[in-house]
């Protein structure tokens, strides 16, 4: 009952064999958590699963002590779970006001004009881009839309896939920055991240994923002395 | 000129007006379910056939019955998709085209099964006096009225399109089906309401392409061909590109037989839909996302 | 006696005009069934068969392009190569877009040809037809017993159209284009050349449906324009392989026989009721054909004789080169 989010014993797929198995960790409420693994662990699949997007089967998905196993996505999104995914997390046609706009339609907030502003706040780069199509920002740019876009509902956890992917590290930095912002409002993030060491100096706890198993766990700090997982996934020596 | 205005402009903007009236529901059914839909035409029969059976009981004017027609429209549209496409969305959408073809017969079907095969003529019958303007412009009444009907209708779409939680809903959809299952949006409302526009356009449509000539069961399988290519020209997903591309097939198919070189018409009449096809495959060749930067299916 | 005779003969040419569905169904069965290709055009290339024949065989006259009288058997060879070089336009176009389009341009190309059929006089004869189409053997045979002949000739031709699309099903040939059909990722990513594929497969496909609508002229010995009309053609071709079991090519068969016998005999029953109920009962029975096709595609898309192998993919096959990791 402590824990946000407590994931025991998670093992889903595609309708094929199992993608993850017996996968469990827990997310505080509060806190950034991080999910870290070679390409094709399937650091995807269990935000995925999560978010009712895959087929469990077996295990438990707890979230505030209920459980979030056989609901459907648009009432994961009610209850205040908001997800971003990995790759087309934007409407590119629609304007990226329209974006924001219309993260609020499946669980509205109290007050939507100042949601909006405090997610403006957040990304003030966007302000002066509110008209154009989201297709046509940049990459970073299009990023902040999809984390906006995901906080207009005002989550309470966000799942975030590879916010990052495709950034120059300066770009990087400044996403992070915005993820400690976000923090700060009081949201939960569960993280997947390629660039680990980053990552895990922002994150509060770690998981690594390996072949669709727990691997390892633990603080942001621990797991980056942590000389296993250093040698596997950071790339030699620490920072 | 003048001629050219009354024989050739006016007819070629009022048929435009039909096609861009049934291609924005098609265009919008291949943005959001993503299938071509074949039976598109025969939803506008059915329209065209609800206002005739509601002018043999009401004496009104056929224009003031069409909610009769757009009703039959929307309850045949909603139906079918209950019952025939629903149950094949998680199968290629290749299985709900071949359902639309097997519907497109259905609907047409019971077009002669209830009213006949024959032509129809709506109201009185009698010829209306054209419409006269600067004493040379001559139009038919019916021909303004399409074309004044199709532009507040784009006026509104737009508005709905743009403005409105549903419209923006549906425009989500027909971006990114998977993104707007992860914003937690109601697909299946947006459903609803591409089925209900679709078909409420498809009827007006269906009502001033019959009151033009006459009602048939064929009345709008005829026109499928150029409301796809209309549709296509548009760029699939681009409502508002749809309409304009029906005007440009409407504009192609008349003014290719106004006699712009010697007296004969350029092509023959009879070959109009020839020129709305030939104007879809030359789109598929060199540009088949359309004029308007739309998808690919 | 005469009773019992002219029950024979009515099955006679319920059994040719199966038959000539069976063609269409076998030549369905090639791009649908084994290409994933939907054509919605059937009766497009139906009838540039039956023309094309048509025009090459008969005699003379004054009516329509003609006079070249050549062989039946060389009416059916034009007729398939009109029909497949016309499928190949179409193909070029629409085998690299999504199968929707192929949908469109096949109805739009079949359309056309109505218009080209009915407006082109010199050489069509516009509505008033093509006459005096002759039947293989025709100068041997005449009245019943030719029917009996054409019967033999139709089948002849559908066992050799069978055995056809039988060896190619099971060449390797058709085992990779089964895998592009059921998926084109993985069989583009084998280094399949897809577009090439499915052009081909299109092709073979409508010159079967070219000789099909060949062997329709010469059956009725004449031909007009309201040959093209795709309920009869198109519709019933698809319900029929639908039904028969689509990648199955003795499904194709059974399905064209086990439908047009159905279409035959409500026919028979239709024809008893009041005039007032005849003409409607075609729209009945239109409708019903219409409902048969849903009822298949959602709950008997197999069909009657389902396809036999599972779906080919590129992970099952010895000449898969080695992944690129
Ligand atoms: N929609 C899907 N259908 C079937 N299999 C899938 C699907 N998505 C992913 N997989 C498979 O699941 C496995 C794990 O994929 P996943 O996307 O979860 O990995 P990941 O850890 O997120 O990798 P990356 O770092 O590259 O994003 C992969 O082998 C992939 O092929
Ligand atoms: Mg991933």
């Amino acid at each position: 009952m402590s824990a946000l989010l407590s994931v025991r014993g998670l093992s889903a797929g595609y309708g094929g064999p199992p993608i993850i198995e017996d996968v469990s960790f827990d997310v505080e409420e509060n806190e950034i958590a991080v999910i870290l693994g070679p390409n094709g662990a399937g650091k995807s699949t269990v935000l995925k699963t999560i978010f009712a997007l895959t087929s469990v089967t077996g295990g438990a998905i707890d979230f505030h002590g209920t459980s979030l196993v056989g609901r459907k996505t648009s009432t994961l999104v009610t209850i205040g779970i908001s997800a971003v995914p990995q790759s087309r997390n934007i409407f590119p046609h629609l304007s990226v006001d329209e974006n924001l706009d219309v993260g609020t339609y499946a669980a509205p907030p109290a007050d939507p004009a100042a949601t909006r502003e405090n997610v403006l706040e957040l990304f003030p780069d966007l302000r002066a881009k509110l008209k154009q199509p989201a297709g046509e920002l940049s990459g970073g740019q299009r990023q902040m839309v999809a984390l906006g876009r995901a906080l207009m509902c005002e989550p309470k956890l966000m799942l975030l896939d590879e916010p990052t992917a495709g950034l120059s590290p300066a770009y990087l930095e400044r996403i992070f920055d915005l993820l400690l912002d976000i923090r700060k409002t009081g949201v939960t993030i569960l993280l997947v991240e390629q660039n680990a060491r980053q990552a895990l100096q922002i994150a509060d706890h770690g998981h690594v994923l390996v072949n669709g198993r727990n691997f390892a766990s633990g603080t942001g700090k621990a797991l980056l002395a942590d000389e296993n997982v250093r040698r596997s996934f950071l790339g030699g020596a620490a920072a | 000129m003048i001629d050219f205005i009354n024989f050739y402009l006016f007819p070629a903007l009022a048929i435009g007006s039909v096609y861009a009236l049934g291609a924005v529901g098609i265009s919008m059914i291949f943005g959001i379910l993503r299938f071509a839909h074949f039976a598109h035409g025969d939803l506008m029969t059915l329209g065209a056939y609800g206002v005739l059976a509601a002018a043999a009981v009401l004496p009104f004017n056929s224009v003031l019955l069409l909610p009769f027609g757009i009703v039959l429209a929307i309850v045949a549209a909603l139906l079918v998709d209950k019952i025939f496409y629903q149950p094949l969305r998680q199968l290629p959408t290749i299985y709900t085209v071949i359902s639309s073809f097997g519907v497109a017969l259905i609907f047409r079907s019971l077009v002669q099964l209830v009213w006949g095969s024959q032509n129809q003529v709506y109201g009185s019958g009698g010829v209306r006096p054209p419409l006269i303007f600067f004493d040379a412009i001559r139009v038919s009444a019916l021909h303004v009225q399409a074309i004044v009907a199709t532009a507040v209708i784009a006026l509104c779409l737009h508005f709905f399109l743009s403005r409105t939680k549903t419209g923006r809903s549906m425009r989500a959809v027909s971006d990114d089906p998977e993104l707007a299952q992860v914003a937690g949006l109601d697909t299946e409302k947006v459903v609803r309401w591409t089925w209900i526009i679709g078909a409420a356009l498809a009827a007006v449509a269906g009502l001033f392409a019959g009151m033009d000539t006459s009602a048939h069961p064929n009345l709008g399988w005829n026109l499928l061909l150029p409301m796809f290519a209309a549709a296509i020209l548009g760029g699939i997903g681009k409502p508002m590109g749809a309409m304009a591309g029906g005007f440009i097939i409407g504009l192609a198919e008349e003014l290719s037989s106004y006699p712009w070189i010697g007296d004969q018409a350029l092509i023959s009449p009879s070959y109009k839909t020839a020129v709305a096809f030939v104007i879809m495959i030359v789109l598929l060749i060199v540009r088949p996302q359309g004029l308007f930067k739309g998808r690919l299916l | 006696m005469t009773e019992l005779s002219g029950l024979f003969f009515y099955l006679v040419s319920v059994l040719i005009a199966g038959g000539i569905y069976a063609l269409l169904c076998l030549a369905l069965n090639i791009q649908w069934g084994m290409g994933g290709l939907f054509n919605a055009g059937i009766v497009g290339f139906f009838a540039i068969g039956a023309y094309t024949s048509a025009i090459l065989t008969t005699p003379e006259t004054a009516k329509h392009l003609g006079g070249f009288e050549l062989p039946i058997f060389a009416g059916l060879i034009g007729a398939a190569i009109i029909a497949g070089v016309t499928g190949w336009a179409v193909a070029r176009i629409c085998v690299r877009l999504k199968s929707d389009y192929l949908a469109m341009a096949s109805i739009g190309i079949a359309e056309i040809l109505r218009l080209v059929i009915v407006n082109e006089s010199w050489l069509t004869n516009g509505s008033l037809g093509i006459s005096g189409i002759p039947r293989p053997f025709g100068e041997y045979t005449a009245g019943r017993p030719a029917d009996l002949v054409f019967l033999a000739y139709v089948w002849l031709i559908v066992l050799i159209v069978y055995l056809v699309a039988t060896r190619l099903y099971n060449s390797p040939w058709g085992r990779s284009l089964r895998a592009i059909r059921d998926n084109e990722a993985s069989a583009a990513a084998a280094g399949k050349n897809v577009e090439r594929f499915r052009t081909q497969t299109f092709v073979i496909g409508c010159a079967f449906m070219g000789v099909a609508g060949a062997l329709s002229a010469h059956y009725f010995r004449f031909l007009s324009p309201s040959a093209t009309d795709p309920l009869l053609v198109t519709f019933l071709v698809w319900v029929m392989l639908m039904a028969g079991g689509s990648g199955n090519n003795r499904g194709a068969i059974v399905g064209a026989l086990g439908i047009w016998a159905l279409w035959s005999v409500t026919e028979i029953f239709t024809n008893r009721l009041p005039p007032e109920w005849a003409t409607r009962s075609s729209f009945i029975r239109m409708l019903l054909v219409g409902l048969l096709l849903q009822y298949v595609l959602q709950k008997f898309r197999a069909g009657i004789l389902p396809e036999k192998s599972p779906p080919l993919h590129f992970e099952d096959e010895a000449e898969r080169p080695a992944p690129e990791k």
